[in-house]
């Protein structure tokens, strides 16, 4: 196990440098010289030369290249243009806001898409599996940012139920930070039911043709006692592969519901720096996501090796 | 030892046309694969003639109908500043279909080529490829498309060249996986022990037999494209105002949910319906060319 993740982390290091160079050439994108708007409307030579100077822009992209990822190593992500705050900083301050979102989202999307998943796969060809199936495909097919719209509609503006915006820190007042993230997370939730349960069908579809299943059922073991502890614990196994794409979900799903429920998190934050122009915090945003999604991915596989004992070998 | 055939007689797959055949005998009996078919011809249709049907401009502004509920002048009502939602949904169409089309398009013009030589090269080209897509592939769609948009500035095509980047990935690595269990082939041996060329085995021997996979993942790419256009609109980055798009709609619309709540409705079912559409021709496609199921 620990040749395969010193394996796994020895090849990640390659691809988090061409991150780093994506993200770092994605300022080259910009479309004028950055210094030309620092400067202000005077454009006073010696204010560009200074800000040339002080942002190195004057060395040659490589060594701009190199002393960025330098710093970029030690934490320093560069600062905040609107917030003057360092970018790291001001990432792990809107975090734990859209953790918060993400735990209750895929709390939500489980308790939903699992069962979904496996009644649907037992229930193969019925009406029930129909139905279910086409639930999961709306779901995938909805835009979650207009089903977002319409809750806040219909429960916030129609029915007074639930705040349509807003935010309480959970270590503050639990309940009522619940109650006011609780219509956000249904709507974050709803696109990651959709495919947990297309992924847990597929799994329990294959699982229960197998011969360990057939074997539970001859012993004469109950039902619901084959389906639960036989079936479903080995159908989850390749479940846990889908990880890293729920946390892609969970993160591009976030950007929106955070905006329409004006949450003030990692989605939002990304956000108002686009139109903000603050790039530092763009690019840190960026090259956090990446950096995370690349760890993810490694865990994932860790995980499904110590469920999958038959891949330990390998 | 492998029995050495006429590549150039027996064409790419002998068995294609056949297989092809079948496969749209197979998409004709998946009624969920019809209704996708059904839905997108329609909302292509409904793009194509947007200019020919009678229906007010999508700019048009009329103050005396500020925020009118559906009625028979407005079938789904006017908006903020008296603009017919119908007809600006009708143009918004246009928008969402090209951003999605395209963007799948510029995602497949670069990321089979990539995936194919990545799939057929092996060796250093595949590993430098594979770690190019990973790298790409490690920042989510629409983190990444919002990243791209915002520093090429907002506007439909670059939302169109965001999403295609964030988009060309998955095309590599499919391309790439294809192409190398082709490249074990009877046929593909044949072919190189006769010395076709290598120009001349990818695009006799290679492509075709690669296509439908990538014909279902493309359209099953169209439906996440749409709804990243949408999204990318939605925030203001996408189509710029007062062109219309369903995204854009949507943003005025949420400042408006109490008094002219059909803003947000109609454009938020369009958007479901299309992608709806392209999902079940999609999977219905998946289902007709999945040679494990005949």
């Amino acid at each position: 196990m620990l040749a395969f993740l010193a394996r796994r982390l020895l090849i990640a290091i390659p691809t988090i440098i061409l991150i780093s160079i994506f993200v770092f050439g994605m300022q080259k994108l910009l479309p004028g010289d950055p210094v030309l708007v620092m400067a202000g409307e005077e454009r006073d030579p010696e204010v560009i030369e200074f800000l040339r100077e002080k942002y190195r822009l004057n060395d040659p992209i490589p060594v701009q290249y190199m002393t960025w990822a330098g710093n970029a190593l030690q934490g320093d992500l560069g600062t905040s243009l609107r917030t003057q705050q360092p970018v790291l900083e001001l990432i792990g301050e809107k975090l734990p806001v859209t953790l918060q979102l993400a735990l209750m989202a895929l709390v939500i999307a489980m308790a939903i898409g699992i069962p979904a998943g496996v009644i649907s796969a037992y229930k193969k060809g019925t009406w029930i599996d129909w139905v279910a199936n086409v639930v999961a495909l709306s779901g995938l097919s909805v835009p979650n940012f207009w089903l977002g719209i319409m809750l806040i509609l219909l429960v916030s503006v129609k029915l007074g139920w639930l705040p349509a915006s807003g935010y309480q820190p959970f270590s503050e007042d639990p309940l009522q930070s619940i109650r006011v993230m609780i219509m956000p997370a249904f709507v974050l939730g709803t696109a990651i039911a959709a495919t947990l349960m297309r992924h847990t069908r597929s799994a329990m579809l294959s699982v229960l043709k197998s011969d360990y299943v057939r074997t539970a059922r001859a012993k004469g073991l109950r039902e619901h006692t084959v389906l639960i502890k036989h079936a479903l614990r080995n159908a989850l196994v390749p479940v846990v592969t889908v990880t890293t794409l729920i946390f892609g979900e969970l993160l591009a799903g976030a950007v929106l519901t955070e905006q329409i429920f004006t949450i003030p998190g990692f989605g939002k934050l990304v956000v108002d720096a686009v139109f903000n122009r603050d790039y530092a915090v763009v690019q840190g945003i960026v090259l956090c996501t990446g950096i995370a999604f690349i760890f993810m991915n490694i865990l994932a596989d860790a995980a499904y090796r110590v469920l999958n004992p038959r891949m330990r070998d390998t | 030892m492998t029995a050495v055939v006429d590549p150039h007689a027996a064409g790419a797959d002998p068995a294609l046309p056949k297989k092809r055949s079948r496969a749209w005998a197979k998409f004709r009996k998946n009624p969920a694969a019809i209704l996708g078919g059904v839905l997108v011809v329609f909302f292509v249709l409904v793009a194509l003639l947007a200019p020919i049907l009678p229906i007010p401009g999508p700019t048009e502004t009329d103050w005396a109908a500020v925020r009118k509920a559906p009625s028979a002048a407005h079938p789904f009502g006017t908006d903020e500043i008296g603009r017919d939602v119908l007809s600006r949904m009708i143009w918004g169409a246009q928008a969402s279909l090209l951003a999605g089309v395209v963007s799948v398009l510029f995602a497949v013009a670069l990321g089979v080529p990539l995936g194919v030589l990545a799939g057929y090269r092996r060796g250093w080209t595949d590993a430098i490829i594979s770690r190019f897509t990973e790298a790409l592939l490690a920042a989510p769609f629409l983190i990444l498309a919002i990243a791209l948009a915002a520093f090429l500035g907002p506007s439909l095509t670059n939302a169109m060249i965001a999403i295609g980047l964030s988009a060309m990935p998955i095309f590599i690595r499919l391309a790439r996986g294809q192409t190398m269990s082709v490249m074990t082939e009877d046929y593909v041996e044949s072919a190189r022990a006769i010395g076709v060329g290598h120009l001349a085995l990818v695009r006799r021997y290679i492509l075709p037999n690669i296509f439908p996979p990538i014909l279902v993942q493309a359209t099953l790419t169209i439906a996440t494209a749409i709804i990243a256009e949408a999204s990318l609109s939605f925030l203001g980055l996408g189509q710029q105002p007062p062109a219309p798009s369903w995204g854009s709609m949507l943003n005025i619309a949420k400042n408006f949910l109490e008094q002219a709540p059909w803003m947000a409705l109609y454009p938020g079912i369009a958007i479901f319906l299309v992608v709806l559409g392209f999902n079940l021709l999609g999977d219905g496609l998946r289902d007709a060319l999945d040679p494990r199921d005949t």
